[in-house]
């Protein structure tokens, strides 16, 4: 059996579920961040493998977006960070529960 | 791609990717999660490799795991009493069925959509490609995300700088 | 004749004979015997294999055999360097002192404390060998004599090299010892730091090559007959400081030093873990000095005296001088504070690496562009470069301060300028 466009489309929905459950369900902010870290790699897993089977004129478009999506991802994650940091200099948790301040 | 090889590889690669991403969700221990998610991250890079994507493999593993891991490694060290436990909120139940559901339906779509598959097998080499395209084609957006580098790194240093604490320099 | 990074190796005319026997490149031996397996009705993946497993033996018993034999030559040498004898007790001339010291780690207790964290406290060891030896499958011993030649192999290496980040922060973390946790954190500051200027200083040498092979690079230092040091002075003088910091050693081995914080982050390993570490460092070494020597100093190729003397053979011997100047520096230079290597990394060293990177960019883009010959060009490159490097490191020292006065002793100042920083026991007198 081979290994065909499919296979890497499903690893990809895989981690994105995974990834999305992470980010739903984690009560540390950090743990939020693995997940929408983990999103982001599903995509790129994505992306790379419909530009190496797919049918397009100029196939390493892919590759480039996925630097762009790895630069993105890299900038939200130190923003991300430094806003933890900062959560928990003021609240002292970062427990995400708890940042219910602007509930009704 | 019908070769052993790649087969094999394929296959022990997508179980170390989604089988450290299922440890990050279980394990207890915060510490020991962020290590499966760079173990996570390093499969990653590895069925880039299989698709060979070359360039965009050592670019994962150079930022992904060599400098967002140390950014997260930090934020957990710089917030010493909150619980590493790793547990889960309230919203356990519905965040599962939710990401089952988004997981089921892309995977779903990927299975039954006729793909047009190109017959054109594997890159010779990616890094000059890339290049070129960003500064021609995509010059724009490099240097977008230049200044949004600029701006996050800027951000990030005003927003955690110790109150009341003289600028040196 | 005009830049053209497509054209490799058209112009180096190689030997002709390549007899098993021919030493000058060890893969003829293996090809030959490779050729016998193949004789013997072997099916197709087996000469694969085992010639990835010949090259992976043969690298290992080197690196191995290198190793003992450079832990007593950096003693004695350091030694000498400190006007004293060094090891000489445990054989003769203590030659057998590695071996000894082997034999020690093997023997020592290997103490794990109850409250570690014991997955991590064993992964830290294993995480920290791995980038050295991962460095030196991508790197060309000689001609064809390599594991694999990545066409992104420059940016592997770097990448591979970043991985230490995390084998150090997991190790000092595991350690559950704030000491540990501490002297990991400052020496993951120092890593990430360098690890930038190591990146910038190394696309010096990619824009000249035109690629990111490492075979690429060592053809292209073979065709024009020229290492890449004469050409990027500056990019040399910072890569080989981002590299002995990468690799911890003195003048910046904050994390092994033992006046510093204890052993930073490998204080709660003994025994044959702590030799792990110790051997990892030493395997760091030489690989960031094959890197050198690979990039900057022309790899196994010496201005055609690669047709007599095995390329491997001029490899090993411009690597083992690459680490003879880092014994050098650790027995001479005295150590840097951490906020020292911080400031050096990001306020002088990194604006000269970029620098250097547009001054290289605009020197290739006039050789391209221009169509000047490489006779013509490189040399005045080269010039231009050098001229460039002492003028930077020079005006950049003074306007940062470096110059001043009192930071360039030449007779003793102790009590010149520091009489103001130690006060005598005298009372206070009070104000009225």
């Amino acid at each position: 059996m081979s290994v065909d466009l499919e296979h890497y489309l499903i690893v990809g929905a895989l981690l994105f579920g995974i990834g999305l459950y992470l980010a739903l369900a984690k009560r540390n902010f950090v743990g939020v961040l693995m997940g929408i870290e983990l999103m982001f790699n599903a995509v790129n897993l994505t992306f790379i493998a419909f530009s190496r089977f797919g049918d397009a004129a100029e196939p390493l478009t892919g590759h480039v977006f996925v630097v762009f999506v790895i630069t993105v991802a890299a900038a939200e994650a130190a923003v991300a960070l430094a806003l933890a940091v900062l959560v928990y200099r003021n609240r002292e948790t970062i427990d995400v529960d708890r940042m219910n301040l602007l509930k009704w | 791609m019908e070769d052993t090889g790649s087969i094999v590889g394929f296959w022990l690669l997508a179980a170390l990717t989604v089988g450290s991403a299922l440890g990050v969700v279980a394990v207890r221990n915060l510490i020991r999660a962020v290590v499966l998610l760079i173990t996570s991250f390093l499969g990653v890079a590895g069925l880039y490799i299989t698709l060979s994507a070359d360039f965009v493999a050592v670019v994962q593993v150079l930022i992904y795991a060599g400098a967002i891991s140390v950014l997260i490694l930090f934020a957990i060290m710089l917030t010493p009493l909150a619980s590493r436990d790793n547990a889960e909120t309230f919203l356990q139940v519905p965040g599962l069925l939710l990401a089952g559901l988004v997981a089921f339906t892309i995977g779903f779509v990927s299975l039954e959509t006729d793909w047009s598959v190109a017959e054109r097998g594997g890159f010779e080499e990616t890094a000059s490609a890339i290049g070129e395209a960003l500064l021609s084609k995509y010059v724009l957006p490099f240097e977008l995300a230049s200044v949004l580098l600029l701006v996050a790194m800027l951000g990030a240093i005003l927003l955690v700088r110790p109150e009341g604490s003289s600028t040196e320099e | 004749m005009p830049f053209d990074p497509s054209t490799g190796s058209g112009l180096r005319a190689g030997p002709i004979l390549a007899e098993w026997y021919d030493l000058r490149d060890l893969g003829n031996a293996v090809g030959a015997f490779l050729d016998w397996i193949r004789d013997q009705g072997a099916p197709d993946w087996v000469p694969y294999v085992v010639s990835g497993l010949i090259g992976v033996v043969a690298i290992l018993l080197w690196v191995i055999l290198s190793q003992l034999a450079f832990i007593w030559i950096e003693r004695r040498v350091i030694g000498r360097m400190q006007a004293r004898i060094g090891p000489n007790r445990v054989g003769p001339q203590g030659l057998l002192q590695p071996i000894a010291d082997t034999i020690k780690l093997f023997l020592k207790e290997a103490i794990t404390s109850r409250k570690v964290d014991r997955a991590l406290f064993w992964a830290g060891p294993v995480l920290i060998f791995m980038p050295a030896l991962a460095v030196l499958a991508v790197i060309p011993f000689g001609s064809g004599m390599f594991l694999t030649d990545l066409n992104v192999g420059v940016l592997f290496v770097i990448a591979v090299a970043s991985v230490n980040t995390v084998a150090v922060f997991v190790a000092g973390w595991a350690s559950n010892n704030k000491f540990a946790l501490l002297g990991a954190m400052r020496t993951v500051a120092m890593l990430i730091s360098y690890e930038l200027i190591q990146v910038l200083a190394l696309l010096g040498v990619v824009l000249f090559a035109g690629s990111m092979r490492m075979g690429a690079v060592v053809d292209w230092q073979s065709d024009f007959n020229t290492w890449v040091l004469f050409l990027q002075p500056l990019a040399f003088i910072a890569f080989i400081i981002a590299s002995a910091v990468e690799i911890g050693r003195s003048p910046m081995d904050i994390s092994e030093a033992e006046s510093e914080i204890v052993a930073s982050y490998h204080t709660e390993y003994s025994g044959i873990k702590f030799g792990f570490f110790y051997a990892a460092e030493y395997i760091a070494a030489f690989a960031v000095c094959a890197i050198i020597v690979t990039l900057y100093l022309g790899g196994w190729t010496a201005w055609g005296l690669e047709e007599w003397v095995p390329g491997w053979l001029l490899f090993l011997g411009k690597l083992y001088l690459t680490f003879f100047l880092f014994v050098w520096t650790r027995g001479t230079l005295p150590r840097l504070r951490i906020d020292q290597l911080m400031a050096f990394a990001w306020k002088f060293l990194l604006p000269l690496v970029l620098l250097n990177v547009l001054v290289t960019g605009a020197e290739v883009l006039i050789w391209r562009e221009g169509d000047l010959s490489a006779g013509l060009a490189l040399p005045i490159f080269g010039a231009v470069n050098a001229g460039l490097a002492v003028a930077l490191i020079l005006g950049w020292a003074t306007f940062m301060g470096h110059m001043r006065p009192e930071h360039r002793a030449k007779r003793a100042v102790l009590t010149r300028s520091w009489a103001r920083y130690i006060t005598l026991h005298r009372p206070r007198q009070t104000s009225p």
